[in-house]
């Protein structure tokens, strides 16, 4: 078993034109810097890759991490909750000029289409977005005299998360809040690659203290001194 | 003379309503202040949507953990007894009915309970996040408003003219005038400003207030 790669371009290697990429994170908290900068700067370098579907809760702050794939134009479609952020305008103007699609999706459903995704469960029914613009077009049907909108599953090609602590066999724990929605990504991606504050070997997480199993990941990297997104915008720094 | 009540005071009567022991999700932006006029003495636990139960306030400047943040991005920090969890999980305790309260704000509030607070049209950039959840989640969903919009039109209308966030789904509205509960398909008038007739207060609502029951002076301290 060789889950763990010596460099973050080594480990990113296999993201190609056109995948579905869900990247963890809410806002800044769990957004996985130094990867997806990796991939802005093999875009700008090689053209590829592009035309991407990003999923993640937001769609980029400012300049820096989704903002700047958005910038560097990788990004095709969005799918997320909350396009809105304290500088908005990497993603608004392309919104608006018609040059990204976005599939917005309620957080929960979001949440939950990846968890299904991730567990092997194509559809499911929840009250939320029924009777709303989101709902048009999806199933309805009635449990016990309350109606419900079908939802399914979401996967993706590829997820890029980041973890507090991974072993390596690839289990994970996650610094506070910037848990959000990784655990569930790594479960619905065909591959899951994370950056680590820290990696050590097999043994040394306690396994009541494991979040993220290794089963659901299949490429660790050390990046043992993070970017965290709100500390840079807040710096004002540029793509 | 008071002619209508603050934000600040609105999300003060919001805040007296939540009982000790609740489980609450404030929403982005104003109802994040109702938090600020807990009554003493009560203890609430605050959900937030990116994994965090019983946030505390936020952090001093140049303390913050940006790793520890709440649903509108802002840093806060832990009570004792706080938790993480991942978002599946956030939104179980959502969807699964276990929060007690949830504190919306409105563009517009229909009779039936309908909530439009997520979209103003076409032209710009839609957002949900939570809020499609929330208001079908929570025992109880309370929207915080100014009782008119800046043009001075009704906020609480017969029907929504904008994109629904749920429907039927508001408990109680507290607004700048009034606290108003939603009873199958109308609203019912619980409180009202003393200087303020009933009549006069209807002429700036869009559906008709229901009498039902005493309708109790709404006294707001200055906060």
């Amino acid at each position: 078993m060789k889950k763990v790669y010596p460099g973050i371009e080594d480990a990113l290697a296999d993201v190609q034109d056109g995948m579905s990429v869900m990247i963890g994170g809410f806002g800044g908290s769990g957004a996985p810097i130094e990867l997806i900068h990796s991939l802005v700067n093999r875009y700008r370098e090689t053209g590829s890759p592009r035309n991407l579907t990003v999923i993640n809760n937001n769609a980029g702050n400012g300049a820096i991490g989704i903002a700047a794939m958005i910038y560097a134009g990788m990004v095709k479609k969005m799918v997320c909750s909350f396009p809105r952020s304290s500088d908005p305008k990497a993603f608004t103007d392309k919104y608006l000029a018609g040059e990204i699609e976005l599939e917005l999706v309620p957080q929960g459903t979001l949440a939950e289409r990846i968890r299904a995704g991730g567990a092997g469960i194509p559809a499911f029914y929840t009250p939320t977005s029924y009777g709303t613009l989101v709902a048009e077009g999806k199933p309805i049907a009635e449990f016990d005299g309350r109606k419900y909108v079908q939802e399914r599953w979401l996967k993706a090609d590829v997820a890029i998360i980041k973890a507090d602590i991974a072993d390596t066999k690839g289990n994970l724990t996650f610094n506070k809040a910037a848990r959000n929605f990784s655990p569930l990504m790594a479960m619905a991606a065909k591959l899951t690659i994370v950056q680590a504050r820290k990696v050590v070997p097999a043994g040394e997480i306690d396994p009541e203290h494991v979040v993220t199993p290794g089963i659901f990941v299949d490429r660790v990297v050390e990046v043992s001194d993070p970017k965290q997104e709100e500390v840079l915008l807040r710096e004002g720094v540029k793509a | 003379m008071t002619t209508k009540l603050s934000n600040a005071q609105i999300a003060w009567r919001a805040a007296q309503d939540i009982p000790d022991g609740a489980y609450v999700n404030l929403g982005i932006g104003f109802p994040e202040m109702v938090a600020k006029f807990k009554p003493d003495g009560r203890e609430v636990i605050y959900h937030t949507e990116n994994g965090v139960l019983d946030f505390g306030e936020a952090p001093a400047e140049g303390e913050e953990d940006w790793d520890l943040i709440n649903a509108g991005k802002k840093a806060v920090t832990l009570n004792p007894g706080a938790s993480f969890f991942h978002h599946a999980d956030s939104f179980a305790m959502v969807r699964g009915g276990h929060l007690d309260v949830a504190i919306l704000g409105a563009y517009e509030v229909a009779e039936n309970g309908d909530l439009a607070n997520w979209s103003t049209g076409p032209g710009s950039v839609p957002a949900v996040g939570g809020a499609m959840d929330l208001v079908h989640g929570a025992k109880r969903v309370c929207v915080i408003t100014d009782h008119v919009t800046k043009k001075g039109t009704p906020k609480l209308v017969k029907k929504c003219s904008l994109p629904l966030t749920g429907v039927g789904c508001v408990t109680t509205v507290y607004t700048s005038l009034a606290v108003i509960d939603i009873v199958d398909g109308r609203f019912v008038l619980r409180e009202k400003l003393p200087t303020m007739s009933i009549e006069e207060l209807q002429a700036v609502t869009g559906a008709e207030l229901v009498i039902d029951g005493p309708v109790v002076d709404l006294i707001v301290p200055e906060v």
